[in-house]
């Protein structure tokens, strides 16, 4: 047996997701290889090669690879799956694009957001927004795994000496392709840490009212050095970009500490964030079904309920 | 330009689902079904398409038991003009349907397909990236924009992803699956309810189309996720900060 983990990276460090990658393989009990695509790969090979419970990195800096476009991943996990039992990529929106392209290629059934790794063929993984946990086996010859990040620990960054190996581009298989092409990407830019690995979130819902409103929640995020978050409702109603959403169909999380702010609590929002330390909910409706998953409930008008935290909070 | 458009039957969004007492299964018995909501946004985009002038023809693919039919009639009523129901009471999964995708594609030859990124019950997120693999084609997931060139040759697709936006060029026939911003779904009117009881629904099974759709994961057990211990409410900012500062100890 052997794991081949997809990394993600930004051609100058590697990404937090894949730190939670990296340990889900370990689970696994085999060698760990982690697979590094595109620019900027070998200048984080050195810093990879250290990530702790990884024996191997194979760097694959080629211009083909740049952008982790699915038409030319897809090809290369298939050339490269032989040599594995399993190949595990976070379910984030690179994990969960390139993945199952890959699965089409190899004939396999996926096994998508995995909570749990019961066996070497054996996984839990949730369903209907996390109100149900199905435990599946998989008969398939290589197993294809995507991983929910909050359900395991990210590996450490240090103490490993994994051997690093450049893959020529003969190695490759076909990732040459003209399907698709890169155009540019707008990312924001953010003095916060990122929504799914900071420590303390602070969520917004329709009871902000409008996108203004959203300052109150950034002046209490940085008070607390929180990521700011949304429900789908308020992304709906745009007053926040989609990049905010916590839920079902959004981004996971599991900080030390939530705060869902004017936040009535849908099943697909609250399957994104109960597995917070944590929850504290501060709603003017008494009957909110928030309350039902919070640790702390807060019963008022979030306008005069948020400024008074925020002022009661030392930096 | 020919637009092929997948729904779903799942639970409705808003019902609170229950694990059956031998734990094989979630309990489907008598529960309300609907459309799931991103393949509701997928028909919206279609008819918006075929609005504009750029598609000719739309037509509605559902996949499982007899029922799937309503989602059908359901896209047909928002303005679907036909549809073509894949009946089967095997348990579909995401690679299943993916073939059986692809082999209506081969009869169908449409140019563009439009899936729901998720389906809100197994909450896999693969059937169109994996329907691209299997005919080799472009594709755009998460999308939040299309835009056609006037050749309609490439579509540029503006994507969601994790730290913002992404935009594509893909080549034509393509697949698009859809995230949350790419429109508004609209609701059928009761006169295009009465006009789609009409349209033409065809009828197909695994078999016809020559697909093994065994399950390649078997599921050994259904859970219930452990609950949450109950909470406490506080009287104000001064005693959520106290107990935020000196009993969960978080700030």
């Amino acid at each position: 047996m052997s794991i081949l983990v997809v990394a993600e990276h930004d051609g100058k460090q590697i990404k937090a997701a894949t730190l939670h990658a990296v340990t889900a393989a370990t689970k696994l009990n085999a060698a760990v290889t982690l697979l590094l695509c595109g620019a900027g790969s070998g200048a984080v090979a050195e810093s990879a090669a250290k990530i702790a419970g990884v024996a191997e990195v194979l760097v694959a800096e080629v211009a083909d690879l740049d952008n982790g476009m699915a038409e030319s991943m897809a090809p290369l996990l298939a050339h490269l799956a032989k040599g594995y039992s399993h190949i595990v990529v976070t379910a984030t929106a690179f994990g969960k694009n390139i993945l199952p392209r890959a699965s089409a290629l190899l004939d396999v059934q996926q096994i998508s957001e995995v909570i749990e790794i019961k066996s070497a063929d054996s996984f839990v993984r949730p369903i209907y927004a996390g109100n149900a946990l199905a435990t599946v086996k998989s008969n398939d010859k290589i197993k294809l795994l995507s991983i929910r990040m909050t359900a395991f620990e990210p590996a450490a960054v240090s103490g490993g000496s994994a051997a690093v190996k450049k893959l020529a581009a003969g190695d490759l298989g076909a990732v040459a392709q003209k399907l698709s092409q890169f155009k540019g990407a707008s990312l924001s830019k953010s003095e916060r840490p990122e929504l799914t690995s900071a420590k303390i979130v602070v969520s917004g819902g329709r009871g902000m009212q409008n996108g203004e409103n959203f300052k109150l929640l950034d002046a209490l995020a940085d008070k607390l050095g929180a990521a700011v978050g949304a429900s789908r409702a308020a992304v709906d109603a745009g007053f926040v970009p989609n990049e905010y959403q916590v839920g079902q169909t959004g981004k996971v999380v599991a900080p030390e500490l939530y705060v869902a702010v004017g936040i009535s609590g849908a099943i697909q929002h609250l399957a994104g964030m109960k597995d917070s330390k944590v929850i504290v909910a501060i709603n003017k409706d008494v009957d909110a079904p928030i309350f039902q998953v919070a640790d702390y409930g807060l019963v008022a008008d979030l306008f005069t309920a948020i400024p008074a935290l925020t002022a009661a909070i030392k930096k | 330009m020919k637009i092929l458009v997948a729904v779903k039957r799942v639970v409705d969004f808003n019902v609170k689902i229950r694990v059956n007492a031998d734990h094989t299964a979630v309990d489907l018995a008598n529960v309300k079904m609907s459309m799931n909501p991103f393949d509701e946004i997928g028909v919206e985009e279609a008819l918006r398409l075929k609005e504009a002038g750029i598609a000719t023809e739309v037509v509605a693919v559902s996949m499982g038991p007899a029922n799937a039919a309503e989602t059908i009639r359901t896209a047909l009523a928002m303005g679907a003009d036909r549809g073509i129901l894949v009946e089967t009471t095997t348990e579909l999964q995401p690679l299943a349907v993916a073939k059986l995708m692809a082999k209506l594609v081969d009869k169908e030859k449409p140019d563009l397909v439009i899936l729901g990124k998720q389906a809100i019950d197994d909450d896999c997120n693969q059937t169109g990236q994996v329907l691209a693999g299997l005919l080799g084609w472009a594709q755009g997931t998460f999308a939040s924009k299309l835009e056609f060139a006037a050749d309609k040759k490439t579509l540029t697709v503006t994507r969601e992803v994790d730290g913002g936006l992404e935009t594509l060029a893909l080549a034509m026939p393509a697949i698009i699956t859809t995230d949350l911003r790419l429109n508004e779904p609209r609701y059928a009117s009761l006169p295009n309810i009465m006009k789609a009881k009409s349209k033409p629904l065809d009828k197909q099974t695994p078999e016809s189309l020559g697909v093994d759709v065994t399950p390649r994961l078997i599921t050994i057990r259904i859970d219930e996720p452990p609950p949450r211990a109950a909470g406490v409410k506080v009287a104000d900012v001064a005693e959520l900060v106290h107990k935020l500062r000196d009993e969960a100890k978080v700030i």
